[in-house]
């Protein structure tokens, strides 16, 4: 490889860089190093106090609505989180993805009450102090909305890894078990289901089954170790690992036990998956094992020579057990390396070394999880269900073709 | 004996149980009553009524007293939704249509709507009850509500424009997506984890 600056600089301007730059190194003598600005001045004095923010350098790393399906109103809409700039497993909170059925409300803690009713022996209501003072558990889980992929089934429609999965996010959440509270309001042995619902404009609502809240659900009040956002539901939401993010009630103000599911407009007429014969599959709740390279991923170049391929995989039934690549379009594949520490319902970075020969091909990743669960191919689920208008639950292999330029584009079909 | 135990026990009993035993997934997991505080005040039921406002469709449990028609439905329509959903909510500047699709769903182009998707009526107003208008949430009172439920209802050619929805009528009403549901049978893909010699993926660039 010859030594070209102008080449270099040139790369050094855009996020090729990240991926390609390795190419670079000992190529050739670099320039003598001068003693920066930052070696020569006073730095920024610490103020009385602060919440610290991201370097000024790192302001386009940013959630970003929907560049596809654009909504004319922006209530009911969503936030997708950058994945190729995430570069851990958790996601930072500012970062984590949005979905909001009528904006986010503004909720003081103080007057935050959670009642938990219906179908149990003493019908209770806690105030934010009072749940505070339980036992807490913290978990890191990732959370992905169904709709996480929705523009991108059969062909492409989003450019980049943000846009075509960035409804997904991982932090660590902090609460109390759910089944403690229940089993402080005593549940009735007929309970089977409760409707969760928000203190949103919304009210967001859904019917989830008892036994999923009594076996892992959180009522969480922090993420990352702070406070929930307003945006993900401050002061108060349900999270259910590894299910579809709208059961998560954000703002939860109450749980109603009953002994079966309401079949409410957002469990009916939306989050309903299409199939065959004009059916649909309803309360879908598990977000199966899925995948997706985040670099190089859509709009990124890359440069011949070592590309470190990196990439997330979950699954909603438990751990990544393996994460397999494809370099040659599905041909062949090859077992990628996990990044510990793996965790029940949590994201997984997995990564494995390439050197692009420059020829034009296509990569993908595929998840294996600890049930033995393989994701499938888009061509997979087609064969089972109906791919027509909102499609939910997308875990497709999904495809990244390189052109001989080194442009990286999303090939979905 | 242990089978016997276990179809017996009770969704609570079982968690509990299953906790005491330990969670190896879940390391931080214990027994409810490990945590338990007691903190919650306790509440009845009539003192839950303003929050209570979930319907459930298939009885319509929850459909407070009152009665609408769609009539007095257009008027409130006309005056608080079509600035959004457009005039007899054929679609408006912010929403699609709300009226028509029922049979589409075995054609490639389904339209969704609460005539052609709702599989119990009384999940409408429950909606609506609910949600709307986006601006003034829960603003609207049960005899509106039951209104422009049975607007829309009318609209979609699902009850006639002189009858009144109230608990009882509007949760007799059939949908036509009544039996269009079924449940979560996932798994249903069964992909192999193919590593040599796999058939090449679909993609929308040509093959190099």
């Amino acid at each position: 490889m010859t030594h070209d600056p102008s080449r270099r600089a040139l790369l050094a301007k855009t996020a090729a860089v990240a991926v390609s730059g390795v190419a670079a190194v000992g190529a050739a003598r670099a320039e003598p190093l001068p003693v920066p600005d930052s070696n020569k001045s006073l730095g920024r004095p610490l103020p009385p106090e602060e919440y610290g923010m991201p370097s000024k350098y790192e302001s386009h790393v940013k959630r970003r609505r929907t560049d596809v399906l654009v909504n004319k109103q922006n209530y009911s809409d969503w936030s997708f989180t950058p994945l190729h700039q995430q570069l851990g497993t958790v996601t930072p909170t500012g970062l984590i993805y949005e979905r909001h059925h009528n904006g986010v409300p503004d909720i003081n803690p103080d007057q935050h009450r959670f009642a938990i009713h219906g179908m149990v022996r003493q019908p209770l209501v806690f105030s934010m102090s009072d749940l505070m003072k339980y036992p807490s558990v913290s978990r890191f889980h990732f959370m992905e909305c169904s709709g996480n992929g929705l523009t991108d089934w059969l062909k492409p429609a989003a450019r980049t890894v943000q846009q075509t999965h960035g409804l997904l996010s991982c932090a660590q959440w902090t609460g109390i078990p759910v089944s403690t509270l229940l089993d402080e309001a005593g549940v009735s042995p007929s309970a089977t289901w409760a409707l969760a619902e928000g203190g949103d404009g919304s009210a967001h609502a859904r019917s989830i089954p008892m036994k999923k809240l009594m076996e892992d659900a959180l009522i969480v009040y922090a993420a990352n170790g702070e406070m929930l956002r307003p945006e993900n539901g401050y002061p108060l939401r349900l999270f259910i690992p590894g299910w579809e993010g709208n059961v998560s009630i954000k703002w939860l103000r109450r749980l109603k036990l009953g002994d079966q599911p309401w079949h409410l407009r957002s469990e009916t007429a939306r989050y309903t998956d299409p199939m065959p014969d004009g059916k649909w599959r309803q309360f879908s709740f598990e977000m199966e094992a899925k995948s997706v390279i985040t670099s190089p991923s859509g709009s990124m170049k890359i440069r011949p020579g070592p590309i470190e391929i990196v990439g997330f995989a979950w699954s909603g039934k438990g751990r990544v057990r393996a994460v397999d690549v494809t370099l040659d379009g599905g041909r062949t594949w090859r077992e990628a390396q996990l990044e510990g520490p793996v965790m029940d319902k949590c994201l997984t970075r997995f990564r494995l070394r390439w050197n692009w020969t420059g020829e034009p091909t296509t990569i993908a990743s595929r998840c294996v999880d600890s049930t033995g669960y393989v994701q499938p191919t888009v061509a997979d689920i087609q064969k089972v269900r109906a791919i027509t208008g909102f499609v939910q639950h997308h875990n497709g292999v999904f495809p990244w073709s390189i052109n001989e330029a080194g442009e990286v584009k999303n090939a979905i079909a | 004996m242990r089978s016997l135990e276990t179809v017996t026990m009770t969704f609570a009993t079982a968690a509990l149980l299953a906790g005491c035993a330990g969670n190896a997934a879940n390391p931080t997991a214990s027994s409810p009553h490990a945590r338990s505080m007691m903190l919650g005040t306790p509440i009845v039921e009539a003192d839950i009524s303003a929050w209570n406002i979930d319907v459930r469709g298939p009885d319509g449990q929850g459909l407070p007293p009152g009665s609408g028609n769609a009539r007095a439905g257009k008027a409130l329509f006309d005056a608080k939704c079509a600035s959004c959903h457009g005039a007899a909510a054929a679609g408006g500047p912010m929403f699609g249509t709300m009226v028509g699709g029922i049979g589409s769903f075995k054609t490639d182009k389904r339209l969704l709507t609460p005539g052609s998707m709702y599989p119990y009526a009384p999940a409408l107003f429950d909606y609506i009850r609910r949600a709307m208008p986006l601006t003034a949430p829960q603003s609207l009172s049960n005899d509106e509500t039951y209104a422009l439920t049975a607007y829309l209802l009318h609209l979609n050619g699902l009850s006639g424009e002189d009858a009144e929805m109230n608990a009882t009528s509007l949760a007799a009403i059939r949908m036509p997506n009544r039996d269009g549901f079924i449940v979560d049978d996932r798994p249903d893909t069964n992909a192999v984890r193919c590593m040599q010699d796999c058939r090449p993926l679909r993609t929308s660039v040509p093959a190099p």
